[in-house]
């Protein structure tokens, strides 16, 4: 399984990219190939104010439906539209181009809260 | 954000599952080849391989080969067998010929669909009956119930093979592999020797695109697969693109749009229902023809966000129908859905709204099938 050390994650497969008080969120390479092929994103509005643990994204595959949660309070600052027409470049890179939205943490201290790459790899089933 | 991954097909069907599965003569050959195995009817069967997406065009534009082994396979014959099919289906049996199949439903008293079938006519009085997996046991304790004393039921399904070979190079990709196959007109079949292994080759399918089903015994089964997906066109498709390439072609699936508690008139509108004669829940389906309360319709949406089973469609507000089954289609770049509306709603062109979770997304009203460049109907390949 592919989990990039240097990301944290949630239970619910979320990953966090934090560089500074802007973070880059997406689902996991797991997460994708667990819903198999994605053919429509719906992504929030850059603005936004969220608390972790909103529903702040769906993603559809061709079979169901899955909420995206925000891990972190903030707000949105920019969203990936590429994925509107090309929701399948989650598919083919889910920690790169296929970045979903930036949230402006309110409180840098939340991210203590997050699974590292190391918890996240024990948790998820699957090839290892 | 996976909580729903694991559904597949019909949530109501994983409710009832059992722990244990049927396995296919083919499973060992989905593991190998990395299929994302699921349960659909009681089986364990393969999901996807390559991905649903990719499975789905391939067979649009070259062929694929679906494990079909699931489905049950009946042998109803002797003097009275034609007599006891004309009472037990909504099909016209007298009408099929010898090397002709037809699509049809077996009712219940009340008119309610236990199953959809393929009824083949080998010789006068000697039918085989193709039918669906979840549905056999029910199938053969109503159809044994119903026969004369001098017509014989066999369940041929153990120890048997069904394969489907799909898409517009299906005969090409085949007769490279196994030989020449003869000209089968759609919804005909011939007894052959293909390869060296006796089978049944029908002209029939459930994707929309000119293809066969083999039905032969399961010794050769994972011979006869390699050597079709050896061939190197036909590739190996899994459930999930065989429900988006028969909800293209708007195809009822047993459990979604087709159950024990409604008749099949709203679902055809009398299509595959044979009036001309008697047959059991004719009255029920009578009844709901001449005065019909719901639709099954096709709904094309306006974006690729799908509408799913048992979501409701909506207009002015009221609640008029729900949709049986609904996917993005892969071949028509949105997402489409069948749906089961009140009478009055149905007329192509209706502007309607699905509310899926929070949202109501816009739907309209539309002929089936929703996709009309299937090459199933072609005259010839």
């Amino acid at each position: 399984m592919n989990v990039p050390q240097d990301l944290r994650y949630t239970k619910s497969h979320e990953w966090i990219n934090v560089t500074d008080e802007e973070v880059t969120i997406g689902i996991s390479d797991f997460a994708q190939s667990q819903l198999g092929d994605l053919t429509f994103v719906e992504l929030p509005t850059a603005g936004d104010s969220v608390t972790a643990g909103d529903e702040v994204a769906v993603v559809e595959s061709v079979k169901a439906a899955s909420d995206v949660y925000s891990p972190v309070s903030g707000t949105i600052t920019a969203v990936n539209e590429a994925l509107e027409d090309s929701p399948e470049l989650i598919n083919n890179d889910a920690f790169g181009e296929g970045w979903m939205f930036k949230v402006r943490l309110s409180d840098v201290a939340q991210l203590d809260g997050l699974l590292s790459a190391t918890d996240y790899a024990g948790l998820a089933p699957g090839d290892a | 954000m996976i909580g729903t991954a694991g559904a597949y097909f019909n949530p109501d069907e994983a409710r009832i599952m059992t722990d244990q599965l049927f396995q296919t003569p083919l499973y060992e050959v989905h593991k190998a080849a990395g299929a994302r195995m699921g349960p659909f009817g009681g089986w364990d069967m393969p999901i996807q391989y390559a991905g649903i997406l990719n499975e789905h065009h391939h067979t649009r534009t070259k062929a694929s080969i679906f494990d079909t082994c699931h489905m049950g396979e009946f042998e109803v014959k002797g003097p009275g067998a034609q007599a006891d099919l004309e009472n037990l289906l909504t099909l016209n049996v007298d009408t099929i010929r010898e090397g002709q199949c037809r699509y049809g439903f077996l009712l219940n008293d009340e008119g309610g669909v236990i199953d959809d079938l393929t009824c083949y006519r080998r010789a006068g009085e000697h039918f085989f009956l193709v039918v669906n997996a979840g549905t056999r046991g029910n199938d053969a304790s109503w159809i044994k119930s119903h026969l004369s004393a001098n017509t014989t039921f066999t369940d041929l399904s153990p120890g048997r093979t069904k394969i489907d070979v799909q898409g517009p190079g299906a005969r090409q990709a085949v007769e490279a592999v196994l030989g020449p196959l003869p000209d089968l007109g759609y919804f005909r079949f011939a007894d052959l020797d293909l390869g060296g292994i006796p089978m049944t080759l029908s002209r029939t399918g459930y994707t929309g695109e000119w293809g066969y089903e083999f039905y032969f015994d399961s010794a050769p089964a994972i011979d006869i697969w390699h050597r079709l997906v050896g061939g190197g066109v036909i590739q190996p498709a899994g459930l999930g693109a065989r429900d988006t390439l028969r909800l293209e072609m708007g195809y009822a699936l047993y459990g979604n749009e087709l159950n024990a508690h409604m008749t099949p008139a709203g679902a055809t509108g009398g299509a595959f229902i044979h009036m001309g004669k008697d047959f059991i829940g004719k009255p029920a389906v009578e009844r709901e023809l001449a005065n019909p309360t719901r639709h099954l319709v096709g709904l094309m949406l306006e974006s690729k966000r799908a509408a799913r089973s048992h979501d409701r469609v909506v207009a002015n507000g009221e609640t008029v129908g729900e949709v049986t089954s609904g996917s993005v289609a892969p071949s028509l770049d949105c997402a489409i859905a069948l749906a089961y509306v009140d009478d009055g709603f149905h007329a192509p062109g209706t502007e309607l709204a699905i509310s899926v979770r929070n949202k109501e997304l816009p739907a309209r009203v539309t002929g089936l099938p929703f996709y009309t460049d299937g090459t199933a109907r072609k005259k010839s390949r």
